[in-house]
């Protein structure tokens, strides 16, 4: 999992409450035996102008030109600022990797739904609450700034903006901690390693056989 | 302190207990398949890590490999159906890019994982086992502890080996006895999944145990702990005999020479003590078992062949009754109707519960000089591995098969659970030695009865269930 400190990254504005699973990906691309490789579909029904299937070469695809993210001033944005309920709908570990194959590091919104809460930052990806008023400010701002940036430092929770002006957020310590470590349950079970590693070299002295 | 089979291998794997209630367990061994591990291995791409210890890993496809001559002849590219072909080439991709030993679709020891693995002795006495699939629990016949696991933990073993746990508490099943001639480990394990139902046995380890265990073979005995899940337990076990130690010695992946006698010295003390405490107890006298058939959706809705599908009065409670309804209408049977009146359409000889050679045997003993019913639509018999298969054809128990009306098929999970060609109709009734009868396991609309493979094949040639014993 890619670790998360600090990232100054272009602002890309979905504005649209209870953005669901079935959006970010629908279910047709849930087959894949990859994790890997979503990107292409994300917010596939608002992105494209056709109906997408599983395999096909996104770059023969129409664009919907009124989709944010297909405006030439959004490309290679890694923060996405949407509205409240961002990530209702299934459970699908899909969604969060799909956002992150995308390249987005943190969704700033307003509130978030549970199953997605949890799984987002499991991959790496970064869920920040603000305020409902803070969030509409943030909009017009980004709206009206061709190139808007925000700083996200996780360490000192804070989202500082090009004026200079500093929000903090609240974060969980664990999944804080995950996060800047880059730890998932593998990477938190690693630090255990020489635990592990001594486990093999006792046991290696009772059934040889096993390790040999 | 006494100790039970659990509590023994626990210990032995304990790398750390954690503060809070969890442990992590040391993992020898890792069984993995085409539909459970793909995004396991992505995940470890992903995050740019490597197998912790490569050869603790074995693989081979079987859950969608497709069983017709005609598909396997050509390998991979010969899988007509497109996800089942990504599947299997994935896992070829996979073990081929991270070094992992694998017997790929056209080799000979390539089979049901769950056959595979005691076959080449890759499963041994002592060990910790998983595989991303819960019939994992069939390892436990060894005396290893085998869990079956999801795909987020198949990547946690790959990475780390180890698995996060929490202990279970012991449940020993105590079966004394003979069996009646024609009753065999799979009614054992039916009679005891009736007996105390689907959820039984859940949040136990479960250790079968008694006379009627030891007398069993090493199959017997695999057939019995790999049900172990349907009675809800995530773990089934038996003690290490001498029975155990004669089928492990001189397969390909058991200990040799010193190693070996190093491993009998450690392996004969894997078993309950004597004075061990278990949390619960359940006897069952061998001598009462009758051959199994299961009537309804679920595996606890079993009876004797002897007797009737039940009359709703006599469920225990409301929710027993309306599951019991459920089960009749989706199954399309009467209340009292007698088990021997079930009409089949098709039967299935295969699974990682009954498809090894003793399974082929018993149902070859039945079908030899006899012809499959006329009104039968198909009846299969899919070996375990390929091993299973050439072992058969070498006493000439496919011919006895073909010439009785069974297609003779190649090994991997088929019917079992329907992912390949190998499906039930709408409505069919199917005498299946497989060990799930939920609704649409073997087919959309498909009606499951689990039978042993003697009973199975008695009621191909009949038509209809039939007492094995009257044959
Ligand atoms: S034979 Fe059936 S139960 Fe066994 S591993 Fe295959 S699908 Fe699972």
């Amino acid at each position: 999992m890619q670790k998360f400190t600090q990232v100054n990254g272009l602002v890309a504005p979905l504005d649209r409450a209870n953005v669901d699973t079935d959006l970010i990906i629908p279910k047709q691309f849930l087959k894949s035996i990859k994790r890997t490789g979503f990107g292409p579909n994300l917010f596939d029904e608002l992105r494209y102008l056709d109906e997408g299937y599983p395999g096909q070469d996104a770059s023969k695809r129409p664009l919907n030109p009124d989709f944010v993210l297909n405006q030439p001033r959004y490309q290679g944005s890694e923060i996405l600022l949407s509205r409240k309920n961002f990530g209702c709908g299934s459970s699908r570990e899909h969604a969060p990797w799909a956002l992150v194959d995308y390249g987005f590091r943190a969704v700033i919104a307003p509130s978030f739904a549970d199953i997605f809460f949890n799984n987002a930052p499991k991959n790496g990806l970064l869920l920040i609450k603000l305020d409902e008023a803070v969030i509409d400010r943030l909009f017009q701002e980004v709206e009206a700034n061709e190139g808007y940036r925000l700083a996200i430092d996780l360490p000192a929770q804070t989202v500082t903006t090009p004026s200079g002006e500093v929000l903090s957020f609240e974060v969980d310590p664990f999944r804080k901690h995950c996060l800047i470590e880059g730890l998932d349950d593998i990477g938190i079970t690693l630090q255990d390693a020489e635990a592990i590693q001594a486990y093999e070299a006792k046991r290696s002295q009772v059934t040889p056989w096993i390790f040999s | 302190m006494a100790l039970t089979l659990y509590d023994k291998l626990w210990d032995a794997h304990l790398v750390k207990q954690r503060d809070d209630g969890t442990a992590l367990i040391y993992i020898d061994r890792q069984l993995l398949h085409e539909v459970t591990s793909p995004q396991a291995f992505e995940g470890l791409r992903l995050a740019g890590r490597q197998p912790w210890r490569l050869s603790a890993n074995l693989a081979t496809p079987d859950h969608n490999v497709p069983t017709t001559n005609k598909e396997r002849q050509v390998g991979v590219s010969g899988i007509e159906d497109e996800t089942s072909r990504i599947q299997v080439q994935t896992l070829d991709d996979n073990c081929d890019e991270f070094g992992i030993t694998e017997f790929k679709i056209n080799d000979p020891r390539q089979g049901i994982v769950h056959v595979v693995g005691p076959e080449q002795g890759a499963t041994l006495p002592g060990m910790t086992l998983v595989c991303g699939d819960s019939h994992t629990a069939t390892h436990g016949a060894f005396a290893a502890l085998a869990h079956g696991v999801g795909t987020s933990e198949v990547e946690h073993v790959l990475a780390t080996q180890c698995l996060i746990q929490r202990k279970m508490k012991n449940l020993l099943i105590q079966v004394d006895g003979d069996l009646q001639p024609g009753v065999t480990a799979k009614d054992i394990i039916l009679a005891v999944i009736g007996e105390i139902g689907t959820a039984g046995g859940t949040g136990y380890a479960m250790e079968f145990a008694g006379s009627a265990i030891a007398s069993l073979s090493m199959e017997g005995r695999m057939t019995i702990c790999n049900m172990a899940i349907e009675a809800g337990a995530r773990v089934g076990l038996v003690g290490c005999d001498q029975v155990t130690l004669d089928y492990v010695k001189g397969r390909p992946f058991a200990p040799q020479g010193e190693d070996w006698d190093k491993a009998v010295a450690y392996w004969k003390t894997l078993h309950s003590d004597a004075d061990a405490s278990f949390d619960k107890v359940v006897k069952l006298d061998a001598a009462r078992i009758e051959p199994q058939v299961s009537w309804g959706t679920s595996p606890e809705m079993v009876v004797a062949v002897t007797d009737r599908v039940p009359e709703l009065e006599k469920a225990e409670d409301d929710n027993q009754r309306k599951s019991w309804e459920a089960a009749l209408k989706y199954m399309g049977l009467e209340p009292g109707q007698a088990i021997t009146d079930i009409q089949l359409d098709r039967v299935f000889i295969g699974s990682c519960t009954n498809s090894r050679i003793e399974d082929l045997r018993e149902a070859a003993a039945v079908a030899k000089g006899r012809r499959v019913a006329a009104s039968l639509k198909q009846a299969l018999v899919v070996p375990g591995s390929g091993l299973v298969k050439q072992q058969a054809e070498e006493e000439g128990l496919d011919k006895i098969f073909i010439e009785a009306g069974f297609e003779w098929r190649e090994p991997g999970c088929s019917m079992c659970l329907a992912m390949n060609a190998d499906k039930l109709g709408q409505g069919e009734h199917c005498a299946s030695t497989s060990n799930r009868n939920f609704e649409g396991r073997q087919g959309y609309g498909g009606r499951t009865h689990l039978v042993s493979p003697g009973m199975a094949a008695a009621a191909a040639i009949a038509g209809h269930f039939v007492d094995v014993r009257e044959f």
